[in-house]
């Protein structure tokens, strides 16, 4: 009979890999776990938290800057999505890093509603990944209320 | 940041959120290790920041080059008297940075009295060829691409304590060595030289870079073959300290293919 620790740390194995196989987290992810300890036990809530900070802020210039009807600065929506592609690539934030390669593939080619269409994936995408990413630190608070540690698990 | 003697550029909450705030960091001493890190990016200093400590070095982290200029006291003509109590072992900086990018950062430290023969790491997230030759041959000690692991932090580590007394006259004659043909690459089709005017954007020389030479030669010690070295380093590596081979094969062979990264 499976207690309730164990339940718990295979839903987060689970959950772990399933984020990894479908492409929302790659191995910087992993890296970052690499320097939390018991030292600094929430640094990788932390940094993601930063980092959809960012995103929030980041966006927020691109939608302003894609406004301005007929005076849209590419160069300037270019330099958010390439500073969001740089930090969602730090977080190991795969597919919104994914969005940005694309995303600048149209500021280059000025492509306006290309541009629109990447902007509203990327609010979506760093949205969802968010959300999941919520429910997984959640896990991991259970996990540890529930007296169990929580699992290595190996991608 | 008053104790490790210079400027952090975290908000406060930001400090005490991350437990940067909560490390008692001790008075600097002269036996560690103490890094400048440059870097526009919040998330990208908090990570290269972390990734130092936890390699036991002190760090600070600033989020520009003026910031890096006035912690260094390179920013205006006077020398400072505090100048002979700070003590900076390595500079690690973004490469692409609004303002003053980092290979510019990088020229500044290099033409100081005080600061040149500190060792200068870039980072950048873009594989460029022309990029890490022009700041090789500016100085830099080393490139490392965004993002930063664990391991690029080690290797570091790994040259900079048995490294530090070598003087930089050294350290060039042993890059020039392994860089032998950089000088006869062939110019890019699109010219580089429009790169530090667009600090920010992707450049599309990252397309057109087909080098002869691949970058993993570049990095070759003179003492291994040049393309198929496992465990190769800017300077020869000391048997205590040479790089596993799963971690510097990665960080080369990335570095071998460029345009593939982004």
């Amino acid at each position: 009979m499976d207690t309730l620790v164990a339940q718990l740390q295979r839903q987060f194995r689970d959950y772990t890999i399933s984020l990894y196989h479908q492409g929302f987290l790659d191995d910087q992810f992993t890296e970052l776990k690499k320097l939390q300890d018991e030292c600094s036990p929430d640094f990788v809530a932390e940094v993601v938290s930063l980092f959809f900070e960012d995103c929030e802020k980041l966006i927020g210039n691109m939608a302003r800057a894609l406004d301005q009807t007929g005076n849209v600065d590419f160069n300037l929506v270019g330099s958010s999505v390439h500073q969001l592609k740089g930090s969602s690539s730090s977080v190991g934030a795969k597919r919104v890093k994914g969005l940005c390669i694309t995303f600048k593939e149209c500021c280059d080619s000025q492509n306006f509603e290309g541009c629109v269409r990447c902007l509203q994936q990327v609010d979506i995408e760093y949205k969802s990944l968010k959300a999941k990413l919520q429910d997984l630190f959640n896990l991991e608070q259970q996990i540890v209320q529930a007296g169990g540690r929580i699992p290595q698990v190996d991608i | 940041m008053a104790r490790d003697g210079g400027v952090s550029c975290l908000r406060s909450s930001e400090m005490m959120s991350v437990g940067i705030g909560k490390m008692e960091s001790p008075p600097l001493e002269l036996d560690e290790v103490h890094v400048l890190a440059v870097d526009d990016s919040l998330v990208d200093r908090i990570v290269i920041e972390r990734l130092l400590r936890i390699t036991s070095c002190k760090v600070t982290a600033v989020d520009s080059g003026w910031r890096a200029l006035e912690f260094l006291g390179l920013d205006n003509e006077k020398a400072s008297a505090e100048l002979d109590r700070l003590k900076v072992d390595l500079i690690i900086t973004d490469y692409c940075m609004p303002g003053m990018t980092g290979y510019e950062l990088l020229k500044k430290i290099k033409e100081s009295s005080s600061f040149r023969q500190v060792p200068v790491v870039i980072m950048s997230s873009e594989n460029v060829l022309t990029r890490i030759d022009r700041c090789l041959e500016e100085g830099a000690e080393d490139f490392l691409l965004k993002p930063v692991k664990l391991a690029d932090v080690k290797r570091l580590r790994s040259y900079l304590t048995r490294d530090v007394k070598l003087s930089n006259a050294n350290k060039r004659k042993l890059l020039e060595h392994s860089v032998p043909i950089q000088t006869s690459l062939p110019p890019p089709s699109s010219p580089d030289s429009s790169d530090s005017s667009r600090p920010l954007t992707n450049s599309p020389e990252s397309s057109d870079s087909s080098p002869p030479l691949s970058p993993v030669e570049i990095f070759s010690s003179p003492l291994s073959s040049p393309i198929d070295d496992e465990d190769d380093d800017v300077l020869p590596s000391s048997p205590e300290s040479s790089p596993t081979p799963e971690e510097s094969p990665v960080r080369r062979q990335k570095m071998g293919s460029p345009g593939l990264l982004d």
